[in-house]
């Protein structure tokens, strides 16, 4: 015997699937292409697609069966790579991490870049600028003195401080659903404050004065309105509006 | 076509390329040339740990480390490379610690450290806690941490490049690397960069299965790019098998489980792992667990409606527990199976994992043309290199290190030969190859489709060359890949464009699958033995008298054009262990 597969396909209409899981969804697009058309447009496809799939499924469905033109980027599929941040029915979210049947597939699901980034095709942005703003923030370990020989050590409580912010995964969607950054893509934004945020409270960092002097900045945490867009749109569950508040209170009382 | 120069080039930048990178930027004048943004690599999806003896939480030791690699490697693993994993273990640790990777710690505020599958105290005696973690996303923090090292260091990244072929130079009869020539996806040009040194650092294969914990992007295109130019592919039969992957999508749910103390069960409730390995039980190596799950499932004691897979059972175990050391696990089976671990058992499956096998290399990274011939200038890391550590089969945890150790290895290597050595000079029309790639790709008016040739050639690798191989199922597969090889010369693509064109890339990384897997199907197929991921029911044991060698798989082509694979047999390094019967 070969080794047990497991089609989806074929395992449709088989013993113990009495029906078939299969709804016919609408995916509604944005497209754009600067080498065909300067303007971006909206496109409807129909496909066949198992509810509990995911809508990174059905942009592959639609680029593998119907449109090999349909342009995304993304990687692991399973909401560790940060590589398919996307606006689905207007919210922010990894593509790989939304099951349809949680997005009322009885309408057409709308899936559009993320805003705030320049739109280089379909949906790819420019991620230049994110990653620049991460860069920014000094957005590693610095220590001074001698090395030790064995690990520096860390209490399980210190280490607890920052967990919350060492889980991203530079997706941008929090970013990209700001406000603020909307409007002046010189903001920090929030991904880089929740990276910068990672360093100040780890206990063996010894550089949080100067990550909090840049984000002491015009462009910095103070631009901040407290909206929790961020906080909603985060894939990996990170309090992201708490992070920042906690930066602005180390900013005012000097104490992280 | 743009001609770039660096002393040194870094292929991929995943946890291998970063830590290549780190030491050879300090070096040497580097660039890293990646198809994906660095903190999109697979390594960020490692889930357990790296193992390292440190000996914090119970006695250890690294002697111990290096004999449990070689046994689970079903000892084809090269023993003085080995002995180099295991030793240089706690400095990789260490190392990682200083640049800031947030590991879990004990109560005294050291490393803490965990059971994992095949590491054992004294020899096999019982399971020990070998596996330095950060909860279930060490492999995340390891790329996050050596990215901020990477941006510490001003370390020159070329993000969406893919490199496409390896430039071979013939000097003397001596084949010397030349550099690389690589595809830019923002604007498709195409980039030749003349280095000293190349490093590859590219990745694993995986996507030639379809049930398999690997990214999309794993499509094997450094092992390719190099067999292309007639350089060797080593030990390319040796495939692992995970044991727990989530049934039917094959997201991986990480041995850790296991050793928080998850137990697999049928469908009457049974641990059954108890009958396969007494001592060892839930967590022997993974072909063993991968194996008997299987025979669970022929045997009828398979769970669901059509008996296809068996529980990972997490219920016993406090839920604090779960949140604590497998937060990120726990969360794909609430988001993709709609279970909730804390009450409810959770349906699995093996998955397809982790290509052992890759371009040959000695202990310092250098790339072999043949059994002893160094390539000058080019070097291999990570899961794209054979050293071999790993022999016929991998111990969880000993992956995230061998990128550590030998990216290290490799990355100080290349900077030194940059160093010293001047570059080759470029072949006469160095972008011919990928240029008439790209250009018939593109202008092709052919039937055949990606999707339809990458879906037939999954169904056939997960029905004929996984858990269970005979010699019949491996020349289904073989004539199978043939066949799909031949169409493959008739595909086109919908996107004529050059911006972000991912219709032409994925046709190019389905052609790197293709020679793959057919590489990796005919080193089976001459693999009359079964030994450690190797399984072939018709010849069921190991045979240490004939097989007891590194398969070498080479690419020979013919006056008229026609390609073929030529197996040839390298010996295993054993230094000081002698081959065992293998029991858990
Ligand atoms: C789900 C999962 C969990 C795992 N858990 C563990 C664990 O707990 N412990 C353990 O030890 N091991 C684990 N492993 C194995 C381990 O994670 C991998 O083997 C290891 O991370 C591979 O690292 P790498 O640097 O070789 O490759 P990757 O991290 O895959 O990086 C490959 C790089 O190459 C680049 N690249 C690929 N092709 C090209 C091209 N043509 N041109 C330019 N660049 C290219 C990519 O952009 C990427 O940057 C796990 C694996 C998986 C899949
Ligand atoms: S904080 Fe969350 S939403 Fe923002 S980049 Fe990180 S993972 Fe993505
Ligand atoms: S594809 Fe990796 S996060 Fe979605």
């Amino acid at each position: 015997m070969a080794t047990p597969t497991l089609d989806k396909e074929d395992a449709k209409p088989e013993a113990g699937f009495a029906d078939s899981p299969y709804i016919t969804v609408t995916f509604r697009i944005r497209r754009f292409n600067p080498e065909v058309s300067a303007d971006a447009t909206w496109e409807d496809f129909q496909l066949e697609i198992d509810p509990k799939e995911r809508v990174l499924d059905g942009l592959h469905k639609i680029k593998w069966d119907l449109d090999g033109t349909l342009t995304f980027r993304r990687s692991c599929a399973h909401g560790i790579c940060g590589s398919d941040a996307m606006r689905i029915n207007g919210k922010n979210r990894l593509a790989c991490k939304t099951l349809i049947k949680d997005i009322n597939p009885a309408k057409p699901i709308t899936v559009e870049p993320i805003k705030g980034l320049t739109v280089l095709k379909d949906l790819v942005v420019d991620m230049d600028p994110f990653f620049q703003a991460y860069r920014d923030v000094m957005p590693f370990l610095v220590t001074t003195g001698n090395e030790p020989t064995r690990e520096r050590l860390q209490s399980a409580e210190d280490r607890e401080r920052f967990d919350d912010t060492t889980k991203c995964i530079l997706c941008a969607a929090c970013t990209s659903s700001c406000p603020v950054f909307w409007n002046d893509g010189q903001y920090f934004g929030p991904a880089a404050i929740v990276n910068a945020h990672r360093f100040i409270f780890d206990s063996r960092d010894e550089a949080g004065e100067q990550r909090l002097e840049i984000l002491n900045d015009k462009d910095g945490v103070w631009r901040c309105r407290t909206t929790f867009n961020c906080t909603d749109a985060c894939p990996r569950g990170i309090e992201v509006t708490k992070a920042i508040q906690e930066v602005k209170r180390a900013l005012i009382t000097r104490r992280f | 076509m743009k001609i770039h120069k660096y002393d040194t080039v870094i292929v991929g930048a995943g946890g291998a390329g970063m830590r290549a990178a780190i030491e050879a930027t300090k070096r040497s004048r580097t660039a890293v040339l990646t198809k994906l943004y660095p903190t999109r690599s697979h390594t960020g999806a490692a889930q357990g740990g790296m193992a390292a003896a440190l000996a914090n939480v119970e006695e250890d030791n690294w002697e111990w480390h290096t004999f449990d690699t070689i046994k689970g490697g079903d000892y084809l693993v090269d023993q003085d490379a080995a002995e180099i994993l295991a030793k240089e273990a706690i400095d990789a640790v260490l190392d990682l610690e200083k640049m800031g990777l947030p590991f879990n710690r004990t109560p005294d505020g050291t490393i803490d450290q965990r059971r994992f599958g095949g590491h054992s105290r004294n020899h096999g005696e019982a399971p020990v806690r070998r596996s330095c973690y950060a909860a279930d996303r060490t492999g995340h923090m390891i790329l996050q941490t050596l990215y901020q090292n990477c941006v510490k260091e001003g370390v020159e990244f070329f993000n969406e490049f893919y490199v496409l072929d390896q430039l071979i130079v013939e000097e003397d009869g001596v084949k010397k690397s030349a550099g690389v020539v690589a595809y830019e996806l923002a604007t498709g040009e195409i980039h030749i960069f003349q280095a000293k040194s190349v490093v590859y650092a590219s990745g694993g294969t995986g996507k030639f299965f379809k049930v398999t914990s690997n990214a999309h992007t794993l499509t094997g295109d450094g092992q390719a790019a190099c067999y292309r130019r007639g350089l060797p592919l080593e030990d390319m039969e040796f495939f692992q098998f995970h044991p727990t992957g989530i049934w039917r999508m094959g997201i991986l749910l990480t041995e850790g489980a296991r050793g928080e103390g998850g137990i697999l069960r049928n469908k009457d409730g049974e641990r059954f792992m108890e009958k396969y390995a007494p001592v060892m039980k839930d967590l022997a190596s993974r072909d063993v667990v991968s194996r008997s799950i299987y025979t669970e499932i022929r045997e009828g004691r398979g769970c669901g409606p059509e008996g296809d897979h068996v529980y990972l059972d997490l219920t016993h175990l406090p839920p604090e527990q779960l949140d604590a050391k497998l937060p990120d696990i726990t969360e794909f089976a609430r988001t993709y199976l709609g279970i909730e671990p804390y009450t409810d058992p959770i349906p699995i499956q093996p998955t397809a994992h982790y290509a052992m096998g890759g371009i040959p290399t000695n202990v310092e990274g250098e790339v072999l043309a043949d059994n002893t011939t160094v390539v000058p200038g080019l070097y291999a890391a990570g899961e794209v290199a054979c050293v071999s550590v790993h022999g016929a089969n991998r111990l969880g945890t000993n992956s995230l290190l061998d990128i550590n150790v030998f990216g290290r290895r490799a990355g100080i290597a290349a900077a030194d030969y940059s160093a010293k050595a001047d570059f080759v000079e470029l072949p006469e029309n160095p972008a011919e190859l990928v240029v008439s790639l790209v250009e018939q790709l593109r202008d092709s008016q052919g039937t055949e489709r990606v999707a339809d040739i990458r879906r037939e050639l999954q169904e056939t690798m997960d029905a004929n060359v996984m858990v269970f191989r005979t010699e019949q199922t491996i020349k289904t597969a073989v004539e199978k890949i043939g066949e799909l090889r031949a169409r493959y010369k008739n595909v086109s693509v919908q996107d004529k464009g050059k911006r972000f064109n991912t219709d032409l890339l994925e046709a190019i990384e389905l052609g790197n699958l293709l020679d793959l897997a057919e590489v990796m199907a005919v080193s089976a197929l001459a693999r009359k033995e079964s030994r450690g991921g190797h399984y072939r029911e018709d010849y069921p044991n190991r045979d240490d008298v004939n097989f007891m060698r590194h398969t070498m798989a080479y690419r020979e082509v013919a006056d008229d054009g026609k390609d073929s694979i030529r197996l040839d047999y390298k010996p295993v390094v054993q230094t000081r262990y002698q081959p065992m019967e293998r029991k858990y």
